[in-house]
C-alpha cells in the first residue's frame, strides 16, 4: 500500500476577529479592544481518500476552520497548505488558482446556496465554465452527466431552483460541487437542515460518490451520529481549539476526553438500551471571554487544580491533562 | 374518550387557495391522558406543528379548521370566539416554541414578563406574583434567580432562554403543554439540559405534553407515546418503546432505519426513496404507497388506524394480522 | 451503482414556458383582482401608446410652423359653442391644436421620465451595489454623499443643474441640448433612492452562500457584482423606478413651467401648462385645462401602479 499522502496540512492555525466597539466608543467610555479568538492554535493533515469529521457546537470555531479551508477567509497565522499550496500567501497567482480547482464546498442550507436567479444549470456549470473545462454544448453535457450522478435528470437543468425540495437542492449543491472534478471537498453541515430520510439519502449519495470519483472530505457537524457514519478519523473542537483526534472507532468506543464523552453520551439512545451515562453540565462558553487554564474546566466533571491555571497542551492526539499519558482514564469512575 | 385530557377526533385542516382548498390535515385523531407525555413526531411538511396550532386556536388564515372536533377535559375548544380561546391559552394549556428569542419579548425584563402571565391567570398580588417569578426561575434551573430576574432576554444565552420560556409555559399551571420543537435551536450538549427540565418540571406539576418535534431521539427521551405523521395523517401512534424498536408502519419502520446511530459504522444507511408528497400532489389511497415496499392492491383505499394490540397503526397489513411485518430494507 | 440515483420524483414536472409561468403566477393574479389597478394599468398603456403613436393619430403636427395658422388661434373646443369642429380640444395662441399638443408634450414628458429613470437608476444602482459589497471608507463616502444630496428637495437640485449646465453651455445650442440637460439634472437628483435600497439588499445578499460559492471559484468582484448579486436585488429597483417615473414627469413639469425647462418649440405637458396659464383669466380655459388634466391622470395612474408593484412584490405581506 503506498503510503497515505496528506492532501491538507493545517498549522498553527489562528483567527483572531475584532468585535471592539468603534473606535470613538471606546475613546470616550475608556472600553478595552475586544478579540474574539474563533480559532486558536489548530494542527491536524487530512489524507487522500478519507473523511475526517470534526465535531463541535457553537462557539467551537468549526464554520470559520471551514471558511478558511477553502480560502474565504485569510487566518491572522498559521497555514492552511490544499497540496501543498499556501492560499492566503501572496505571490503565484497560478499555482492558486489551479488549487482552486481542486476544492470545493458543500454549504448547510440548501436554500441559500443555490443563486434563487440563475437557472439551476448555469449554477452546475459555472465552475466548469470559470476554470475553462468546457464550453457551450460540452459545459452542457457535462451538466446532464452531472445531474445524472446526483439522482435527478438531465433535463432539470432548465428549472429554477425553487422548483425543487430542499434534499433535490442538496443534490444540487453537489453536483455544482463535483462539477470542477475536485481532489477536496469540505461540508460544512451538509444534512443539518435535511429531514431525517432525505439526510439518509444525500449521505448515502455522499459516500457513494467518494468512492466512485476518489474524494477527500472535511465533514463539519455537530450531529455525532452522522460524523459515525460518514469519517475514518473524528476531531472534536472546543472553544476554537482540537481537544481529541482519532479513528472514528477508537474515538466513540474510548474517548479520551471528558468533553467528547460528553458529546457522546448527550445523543439520544433511540435503541433505549439503558447505557449509562454522565449527566451534561454548563453551556458553551462566551469565546469573547473563555476561561483560563483548560477552556473546559467549568463543566468538567474531572477537573482538578491544574485545569483552572493551565492550558492543556494537544499531545498524543487528546488536549487534557489527566489523559496525558493515562488512554483508559475516562472509562474508569 | 373518558378521562382523557385533550381529544382530538377527525381534525381536518385546509389552507383556502387559487386553486381551491388544500387538505393539510386529513382526520388527524388522537387523545392525550393527564400527566401524559405525548411526542408527534414527522417530517417537514407532515402537519405536526399545524396540528399544535389548530389546538390552540393560532391558525392563521388562509388556514381554517374544516372540521372534527377538539376537546379538553371534555369541553369543546375548536369553535370557541377568540376572546375565549385567549383566556384558555396559558392558562389552561402552556405554549413553548422552537426560538426562545422571538418567544420572549426582548423590551421587557424576564421578572415582568413572568409575573404580567403570573397576575393575568392567577389572583395573587404583585409582590407575591414576583416572588413565585423567582420560584419558578429557580425551578427551570437557572442560577441566582433573585438577582436575574430583572434581566433582558438577551442577557441570557440560549439555554437558559429556553429554561425562562418554559417557567412561562408552566407558571399559571396549565393542564396541557404543546412544545414545538423545544430544543432545535438548541447546541446538542444543552438540548439534553433543556429536555429533563421539561420532562421534571411537567411531571412535578403534573401537567401533559404535547410534545412536537422531528428528532425521534428527543422523543425517546421523553415520551410516554409516540404519534409519527405523514402527509397530514397520523400513520402509527403507540408505547415510545415499542414505536422506537419495533415500529408497525411501513414509513415509521423507514424513518427508524434511516437514523444513524452511534452503533457500529455500516457501509450505507436504510433510505427511503423519494419524498413526502407536497400538499397539492396527495395520491388517493394510503399516501406512502408510491413510496412503499409492501404496498399491494387494498392501498388505493386510505386505511384507518387499525388496532394491532395496544398499538395503532394505519396499514391495511395489519387487516388481518396482528405481528409487526418487517419492511424489505436492505441488508 | 444505481443505487445512487432516487427514482424519478414524481412532483419534478417538466419546465414551464415563460408564457405558462406569467399566467400561473400570483403576480397577475394579484394585478387582476384590483379593478383600480387594472383601470390605472389600462390607462397607462392607452396613455404610452398614444403617445408612441402620436405622429399617426394626430391631425396636424402642432409643431410644424406652416401647418399653423394664426387665424385658427385661441379656438375654444369643437364640443363648445363657437368652436371649431376641426379642433376637438381647441387651439392655443399660435392656432396650434391643443390635442395634437398634449400627445406631443406627453411624448417628450414621458421620454424625459423614462431617460432619467434610467440613469439615475443606473447611477444608483451601481453606486449602491458598489457601496453595499465593498463596505469600510467606499461605503461611507458614498453614504454621506447621498446624505447631503437628500437634504436639498429634489426640485431644487434639479434647477441648481440646469442652471449650472445652461452657465456652461453656449446660448445658442440651449434649446437643442434642453432635452439632454434635463434628463441629466433630474436623474442626478433622483440617484440617492436607488442606491440606498440597492445598497442594503446587497448587504444581505453578499454574506449568502450562493455568493461564497462563487468566491470559491475564484470569480471577479465585479463579476460576482453584476452576474450574481444584481438580479436579486432588483426587485424593489422596479417598485421605486415606477413611483420615480411619476415624480419625474412632475419635476420636468415644474421645471418647465418655471420656464427652466423645454423652449416653446418642443413644449412638455408642462411648458403647455405654463403658456395656458397666461390666458386663464382671460376665458381660453381650455390652454391649461387638458393639459394638466392629462398631467394629473397619468402621474395619479403610474403612482397607482407603483403601489400595487410595491405591495405585490413584498414577501412579508404575502
Amino acid at each position: 500500500m503506498s503510503p497515505a499522502e496528506p492532501i491538507v496540512v493545517v498549522r498553527g492555525l489562528r483567527r483572531v476577529f475584532d468585535v471592539s466597539p468603534p473606535w470613538l466608543s471606546r475613546l470616550i467610555d475608556r472600553e478595552p479592544r475586544r478579540l474574539l479568538k474563533a480559532v486558536d492554535g489548530l494542527d491536524f493533515t487530512i489524507v487522500r481518500g478519507e473523511t475526517l469529521g470534526l465535531v463541535g457546537e457553537s462557539g467551537s470555531g468549526k464554520s470559520t476552520l471551514a471558511r478558511m479551508a477553502v480560502g474565504l477567509l485569510n487566518p491572522s497565522a498559521g497555514q492552511v497548505l490544499i497540496e501543498g499550496v499556501d492560499l492566503a500567501a501572496t505571490g503565484d497567482r497560478s499555482a492558486r488558482r489551479a488549487v482552486r480547482r481542486r476544492m470545493q464546498m458543500i454549504f448547510q442550507d440548501p436554500f441559500a446556496s443555490l443563486n434563487p436567479r440563475w437557472r439551476v444549470g448555469e449554477i452546475i456549470a459555472e465552475p466548469i465554465r470559470a476554470f475553462g473545462l468546457a464550453n457551450g454544448q460540452a459545459a452542457a453535457e457535462r451538466v446532464g452527466e452531472l445531474l445524472n450522478l446526483v439522482g435527478l435528470h438531465p433535463a432539470d437543468a432548465r428549472k429554477f431552483p425553487h422548483a425543487f425540495s430542499g434534499g433535490q437542492r442538496q443534490r444540487i449543491a453537489i453536483a455544482r460541487a463535483i462539477a470542477s472534478s475536485p481532489d477536496f471537498i469540505v461540508c460544512d453541515e451538509p444534512t443539518s437542515a435535511l429531514d431525517v430520510s432525505i439526510q439518509a439519502q444525500i449521505l448515502n449519495l455522499m459516500r457513494d460518490l467518494q468512492d466512485r470519483l476518489g474524494l477527500t472530505y472535511l465533514l463539519i457537524t455537530h450531529n455525532l451520529a452522522v460524523v459515525r457514519f460518514m469519517a475514518t478519523r473524528v476531531g472534536v473542537m472546543y472553544l476554537g481549539r482540537l481537544v481529541e483526534i482519532g479513528d472514528t472507532d477508537a474515538l466513540f468506543l474510548r474517548p479520551r476526553h471528558p468533553y467528547t464523552r460528553m458529546l457522546i453520551d448527550a445523543v439520544p439512545d433511540l435503541s433505549m438500551s439503558g447505557r449509562p451515562r454522565t449527566p451534561i453540565g454548563g453551556e458553551p462558553p462566551n469565546p469573547i471571554d473563555p476561561p483560563p487554564g483548560c477552556p473546559f474546566h467549568p463543566r468538567c466533571p474531572r477537573a482538578v487544580d491544574v485545569c483552572r491555571t493551565e492550558t492543556p497542551a494537544f499531545v498524543d492526539a487528546v488536549a487534557c491533562h489527566l489523559a496525558h499519558g493515562d488512554p483508559g482514564w475516562l472509562a474508569r469512575g | 374518550m373518558t378521562g382523557a385530557l385533550l381529544s382530538v377526533r377527525d381534525l381536518e385542516v385546509e389552507f383556502a387557495t387559487r386553486n381551491g382548498p388544500l387538505v393539510a390535515l386529513d382526520r388527524v385523531s388522537f387523545e392525550i391522558a393527564p400527566g401524559e407525555v405525548l411526542g408527534v413526531v414527522g417530517e417537514s411538511g407532515a402537519g405536526k406543528s399545524l396540528t399544535g396550532l389548530a389546538i390552540i386556536g393560532l391558525l392563521d388564515p388562509p388556514g381554517r379548521i374544516a372540521g372534527g372536533e377538539i376537546r379538553l377535559d371534555g369541553a369543546r375548544i375548536d369553535n370557541l370566539p377568540p376572546a375565549r380561546m385567549r383566556e384558555i391559552r396559558g392558562r389552561r394549556i402552556g405554549i413553548i416554541f422552537q426560538d426562545p428569542l422571538t418567544s420572549l419579548n426582548p423590551l421587557l425584563r424576564i421578572g415582568d414578563q413572568l409575573s404580567e402571565t403570573i397576575l393575568a391567570h392567577t389572583s395573587l398580588t404583585r409582590r407575591q406574583a414576583r416572588e413565585r417569578a423567582i420560584a419558578w426561575l429557580g425551578e427551570v434551573g437557572i442560577p441566582s434567580p433573585e438577582k436575574r430576574i430583572d434581566g433582558y432576554p438577551h442577557e441570557f444565552s440560549g439555554g437558559m432562554r429556553q429554561r425562562v420560556v418554559i417557567a412561562l409555559a408552566l407558571c399559571a399551571e396549565p393542564a396541557l403543554v404543546i412544545a414545538d420543537e423545544p430544543t432545535t435551536a438548541l447546541d446538542v450538549s444543552v438540548q439534553a439540559q433543556i429536555i429533563a427540565v421539561l420532562k421534571n418540571l411537567t411531571r412535578r406539576h403534573g401537567a401533559a405534553v404535547m410534545l412536537i418535534t422531528h428528532d425521534m431521539g428527543v422523543i425517546a427521551e421523553t415520551a410516554d407515546r409516540v404519534a409519527v405523521m405523514y402527509a397530514g395523517r397520523i400513520v402509527e401512534i403507540g408505547e415510545v418503546g415499542q414505536v422506537a424498536r419495533k415500529p408497525l408502519h411501513p414509513y415509521a419502520q423507514g424513518l427508524m432505519a434511516a437514523i444513524p446511530t452511534l452503533e457500529a459504522r455500516v457501509d450505507r444507511l436504510a433510505q427511503i426513496p423519494g419524498a413526502m408528497p407536497r400538499l397539492s400532489a396527495i395520491p388517493r389511497g394510503c399516501a406512502f404507497a408510491p413510496r412503499c415496499p409492501n404496498a399491494f392492491g387494498r392501498c388505493v383505499e386510505r386505511p384507518p388506524l387499525l388496532a394491532v394490540g395496544a398499538r395503532r397503526a394505519a396499514c391495511w397489513l395489519y387487516e388481518e394480522q396482528q405481528e409487526p411485518v418487517l419492511a424489505e430494507v436492505p441488508p | 451503482m444505481s443505487e445512487i440515483a432516487a427514482p424519478p420524483n414524481a412532483e419534478s414536472a417538466p419546465p414551464r414556458t415563460f408564457i405558462a409561468r406569467v399566467k400561473d403566477s400570483d403576480l397577475l393574479a394579484s394585478f387582476l383582482s384590483s379593478k383600480v389597478t387594472v383601470a390605472a394599468g389600462v390607462i397607462t398603456s392607452v396613455l404610452f401608446l398614444a403617445a408612441l403613436f402620436a405622429p399617426w393619430i394626430t391631425p396636424t403636427d402642432p409643431f410644424d410652423p406652416a401647418t399653423n395658422f394664426l387665424s385658427d388661434s385661441l379656438d375654444p373646443p369643437s364640443f363648445v359653442a363657437g368652436g371649431d369642429p376641426r379642433f376637438w380640444l381647441g387651439t392655443d395662441d399660435q392656432g396650434r391644436d391643443i390635442w395634437s399638443a398634449i400627445l406631443y408634450g406627453l411624448r417628450v414628458s414621458l421620454a424625459i421620465g423614462f431617460c432619467s429613470v434610467l440613469l439615475g437608476g443606473a447611477i444608483g444602482i451601481g453606486l449602491g451595489l458598489i457601496s453595499g459589497y465593498a463596505g469600510g471608507w467606499t461605503d461611507s463616502a458614498i453614504m454621506r454623499i447621498a446624505d447631503v444630496q437628500l437634504t436639498f428637495p429634489a426640485i431644487l437640485i434639479a434647477l441648481l443643474l440646469d442652471g449650472v449646465a445652461h452657465a456652461l453651455l453656449k446660448s445658442s445650442s440651449r434649446d437643442e441640448s434642453a432635452f439632454g440637460v434635463l434628463v441629466v439634472a433630474i436623474g442626478l437628483s433622483f440617484w440617492v433612492q436607488y442606491a440606498r435600497t440597492v445598497r442594503a439588499s446587497t448587504m444581505v445578499e453578499k454574506s449568502r452562500d450562493y455568493v461564497l460559492a462563487a468566491r470559491l471559484i475564484g470569480l471577479s468582484h465585479a463579476r460576482i457584482l453584476f452576474s450574481h448579486i444584481l438580479p436579486n436585488v432588483m426587485g424593489p429597483v422596479l417598485v421605486i423606478a415606477t413611483i420615480n417615473l411619476a415624480l419625474a414627469i412632475i419635476t420636468e413639469a415644474t421645471l418647465s413651467f418655471l420656464g427652466v425647462g423645454l423652449p416653446p418649440t418642443q413644449p412638455s405637458l408642462g411648458t403647455l401648462i405654463r403658456i395656458g396659464q397666461n390666458f386663464l383669466f382671460s376665458g381660453e380655459w381650455w390652454i391649461v385645462a387638458f393639459p394638466s388634466l392629462t398631467l394629473a391622470v397619468l402621474v395619479l395612474a403610474v403612482n397607482l401602479l407603483g403601489d400595487w408593484l410595491r405591495d405585490a412584490l413584498n414577501p412579508r405581506l404575502k
